[in-house]
């Protein structure tokens, strides 16, 4: 599209496709806002007029949340616009827009909550949905007017441009130049699709101890998928960028490498075989295998897990679980990474949270009933997929910091085993500690080489036996910024994973028996 | 709002993005309520009531397509909503196989009752859902001291949509749904937690299970994972208990689909009429099963759903093709996803496949794991049971099995008597000779 016709675009629809959808959920002045400069709303005013509320309506509905005896409330608003574009057998033709706006009400008694949520932000509709939360108690209470302090938040993900002014006809050749790519390098490609995801979040969260926060969440991703012919035998592989990031972030050269990358993924499969069924030694490569302390240590170390007596970790916090160059982190603040949060979703900070520090179990990842239940500090983990569901802790970035020891005597140390690269899913069960990881590229490790691509595997282990069996960790900690989308009760949360080369001397790799 | 003045709005949408310049336009209106209630120590833990409305609209012009999707229903905001729909799909690329369903896949639909709305819910009241609940924690907890942690859940739902095609089509459905369960946690002598769930979910209030029963059969599971260990990789014979079998079964479907055989994706491609599985798989997608939790008269894209067979005796008679991609092959559309399946049933229960077959690896479970839909190559993580002369042993756990789609199915030795009436899928436990394993 032409510079020319944008702009005739502009002028006679709006600031672009993306920012189309939005005048819908302004309420309160929709010319406003659809004035306002540099992409909409900055400032407390701006999120609220945005909503269409004030600290007055804000506070009756609190009192109304805590009328039956509630410990404590939030209020957490919520407009995401999602845009997706999709090409296929070289077309850009399907296109999908999503526009949720809405506030979701909890309320809290001890660890118990109530929770509804509300489509309508009226103080009539918020009221209602603050009645039914507040059944979760059953005595009577007459609250004080709540007082909102502002709680200023730093910018882990500040962008050139948000996504609202970005039309889609800036996203399309995007997508059209890997694709362009993807089909010319290599003969065998014989099918390409890619996919592009954008969204903008808005949100305003006020908590009945009085604060107030707003944050605006970006996030966006290019998923590339190649399908690869070659003497009749068919192989697939994808790989994608993205994160907490503007257009910006896409070059031409990341665009291109993306393409290049994942027409190799692809390929290189044909080379592929089975690993033998059994233990073995893994060395999981550095970045894309930090799955492993997602599925396997991750999820056990959730408070919410541990309160309720389900985790192997539960009774651990102080004790030694691993050798001492292991130190396990939690991070909401990685600047632009997909798991990254200026403030959780109930209003707290956000941190560098140790899960293992030098082989020791540090604290569990709270938010703030488990916080509340352990007498610590909330340490920024309550997370929820949108205003429709309740908070939980969750991850945001979880890795493992640098150890001593090099990739190449890492690798150099095992006689037979799996180099376990890239992954496409994993999942863990609490009680038993059993996890386990679907391997979609690896290969084989023969006297101290890397040998032939293995591929299409899963690997299942024990969380607590796999952490006791890092022997080695390599310095060359690998972080993605794109990561992927984790699911907990129904709800699915942004977060990335990573890791330095690390040796795990014994797991299960399925395979086929010899 | 009532389906009724649903219909109404969504035959506005349609006209109104008609006038602005769809050359079609599908409009799907819908409507969900959802209530759940959680126990835990004896106390309500979670409480939630949820109504969410919402409008999904599929906008055609020039043969290009978008769809976009609102919770905000109010006429002035829909206005604008259409507006920039058709603004958005104007910069996409033309592409000759989007339009509508045919009118021809409109016709003949069933004029079925099939019992997916109890007129009881309207009426079932909170203190019997927090009832239930608390029940299934109770129950739970009395079971024994091992018990470390456990919750009991109560969820319904109701459903009510309409759909509205500018080439005519319309229909309207309401259904609803109950469920019950229990997760629970038990302790052993050394450090494991072993867990289980049980869940159940149907279409009447009349058929929602004695939930004191659902309680002491997680428990009992649970208890029965105590002392789990993995055994040596190897071949072994294999039954995968019908409540478990999805994860299998989803490796099958996948390859089945239109849309991964048109992008060259799928080990079943020019498969069809050829024989895939042994003679004990038969699978039938049936959208009329009465209280089924799949049941439909017409299908995501408006078309009148029938019964057909998938597999018959082992040979694939059908793919699951959806309008788009049907045009792309240059096929009849068939269903875009199942329905209700339904298998041919053996008649023996589980514990006579059991006995059948002697020694084996019973799986109760699947954790984590994948298949690849191109190659048919699958992989899972599994729980289960060691069987030797058709007794229990010990409980297994931390293994894999693994194998190809095209391998596999041939090696069905038998299937249950055992439909699973708790999900859409209604599988059988199924049994298998000589599949791998890794484990020690």
């Amino acid at each position: 599209m032409s510079e020319m016709s944008r702009r005739k675009f502009l002028k006679t629809g709006s600031k672009g496709i993306a920012l189309a959808t939005i005048p819908i959920i302004f309420k309160a002045n929709p010319l406003a806002a659809l004035m306002a400069p540099g992409g909409g709303i900055n400032g407390l005013k701006d999120y609220y007029e945005h909503f269409g509320v004030n600290e007055s309506i804000i506070s009756q509905v609190m009192a109304t949340a805590l009328e039956k005896g509630g410990d404590f409330c939030d209020l957490y608003f919520q407009n995401k616009i999602s845009n997706n574009i999709t090409l296929e057998d070289n077309i850009v033709s399907r296109a999908s827009t999503d526009v949720s706006l809405g506030v979701g009400i909890r309320v809290v008694r001890e660890n118990q909550t109530g929770y509804s949520f509300t489509e309508e932000i009226t103080p009539k509709a918020m009221k209602e949905a603050a009645k039914t939360a507040a059944n979760i108690a059953n005595g009577n209470k007459t609250i004080k007017s709540v007082e909102l302090k502002l709680h200023e938040t730093p910018s882990y993900y500040n962008v050139d441009t948000r996504w609202e002014d970005v039309g889609i006809d800036t996203k399309i050749p995007l997508l059209q130049k890997i694709n362009d790519k993807m089909v010319t390098i290599d003969k065998r490609v014989i099918k390409t699709q890619v996919y592009f995801g954008d969204s903008n979040d808005y949100v305003l969260i006020a908590t009945s101890d009085g604060r107030i926060v707003y944050d605006y969440r970006p996030q966006t991703r290019i998923f590339a998928v190649c399908n690869a012919e070659e003497n009749g035998r068919r192989e697939n592989n994808y790989d994608m960028l993205g994160g907490r990031m503007g257009i910006e972030y896409y070059t031409p050269e990341s665009l291109e490498n993306l393409a290049i990358s994942t027409v190799q993924k692809t390929v290189n499969l044909f080379e592929a075989v089975k690993p033998d069924a059994g233990e073995m030694e893994v060395v999981l490569a550095a970045g894309d295998a930090g799955i492993l302390l997602h599925e396997a240590i991750g999820h056990g170390m959730e408070a919410d897990f541990n309160r309720r007596g389900e985790s192997l970790f539960a009774d651990k916090v102080g004790k030694k679980v691993a050798e001492d160059f292991v130190s396990i982190v939690d991070d909401g603040t990685l600047p632009n990474y997909r798991g990254s949060l200026n403030i959780d979703d109930e209003g707290n900070d956000t941190e560098v949270t140790y899960l293992v520090e030098k082989g020791i179990l540090k604290t569990y990842m709270h938010d703030k009933i488990s916080a509340r239940h352990y007498e610590v500090k909330p340490t920024g983990n309550g997370r929820r997929e949108s205003f429709r569901h309740r908070p939980i802790p969750r991850m945001r970035n979880t890795y493992m910091l640098n150890g001593p020891h090099e990739k190449e005597e890492i690798i150099r140390s095992v006689k037979k085993g799996l180099y376990a690269e890239s992954f496409t899913n994993g999942q863990v069960n609490i009680g038993p500690g059993d996890f386990t990881f679907y391997l979609k590229t690896g290969r084989l490790i023969e006297d101290g080489k890397l040998t032939r691509p293995v591929k299409d595997v899963n690997i299942i282990g024990n969380g607590p036996e796999v952490l006791k069996n890092m022997v080695m960790v390599g310095n060359d900690l690998k972080i993605d910024t794109f990561g992927g989308t984790c699911g907990k009760e129904g709800q699915r949360a942004p977060v990335t994973d990573g890791l330095p080369t690390t040796k795990v001397s014994s797991i299960t790799v399925g395979g086929v028996s010899s | 709002m009532n389906n009724k003045e649903r219909l109404e709005l969504a035959k506005w949408v349609v006209q109104q993005a008609q006038k602005k310049g769809a050359d079609n336009a599908a409009a799907d209106l819908g409507k969900s309520r959802q209530i759940e209630v959680e126990f835990r120590n004896r106390k309500l833990d979670v409480l939630k009531e949820s109504t969410q409305n919402s409008l999904d609209l599929s906008i055609y012009v020039d043969k290009k397509y978008s769809s976009s999707s609102t919770s905000d229903l109010r006429k002035d905001s829909l206005g604008k909503f259409i507006d920039e729909a058709i603004a958005m799909t104007k910069y996409l690329g033309a592409d000759e196989y989007r339009s509508l369903p045919s009118p021809k896949y409109y016709e003949g639909r069933q004029d079925k009752e099939l019992y997916i709305f109890d007129s009881g819910y309207e009426s079932f009241g909170s203190e019997r859902r927090v009832q239930i609940a608390r029940e299934i924690e109770d129950t739970a907890l009395n079971q024994s001291e091992k018990v470390v942690a456990c919750a009991g859940y109560y969820t319904d739902a109701c459903y009510e949509s309409v759909k509205v095609h500018s080439n005519g089509f319309a229909g309207s459905r309401k259904s609803a749904s109950f469920s019950v369960g229990l997760e629970v946690t038990v302790c052993d002598d050394k450090e494991c937690r072993p867990n289980d769930f049980d869940f159940k979910t149907v279409r009447y209030i009349k058929d929602i299970p004695d939930h004191k029963k659902i309680a002491i059969a997680a428990v009992e599971r649970a208890f029965s994972k105590i002392g789990q260990k993995k055994i040596n990789s190897g071949k072994y014979d294999m039954i995968v208990e019908n409540r478990a079998g999805t994860r299998l079964l989803n490796a099958l479907s996948g390859p089945m689909r239109a849309r991964n055989i048109q992008q060259k994706n799928s080990c079943l491609e020019d498969k069809l009429g050829t024989k895939i599985g042994s003679d004990k798989l038969t699978i039938i997608d049936d959208p009329f099963v009465e209280y089924g939790l799949g049941s439909r008269l017409y299908d995501s894209e408006g078309m009148a759903t029938r019964k057909r067979i998938m597999i018959e005796k082992g040979v694939l008679k059908s793919y699951y093709v959806d309008n788009y991609y049907g045009k792309k092959l240059g096929w009849e559309p068939t269903i875009g996803s199942s329905t209700n399946s339904v298998y041919e049933y053996g008649d023996k229960s589980l514990d006579e496949l059991i006995a059948m077959m002697g020694t084996g690896i019973l799986i109760t479970g699947f954790i984590g794991g994948n298949s690849n839909a191109s190659s048919g190559d699958f992989s899972y993580g599994i729980v289960g049971q060691l069987i030797k002369d058709g007794k229990a042993v010990h409980p297994i756990n931390e293994m894999n099995v693994s194998g190809n789609v095209l391998d596999l199915w041939p090696k069905l030795a038998e299937v249950g008597n055992d439909p699973y009436t708790f999900s859409s899928n209604r599988r059988p436990s199924m049994y298998f000779k000589d599949v791998d394993f890794s484990g020690v």
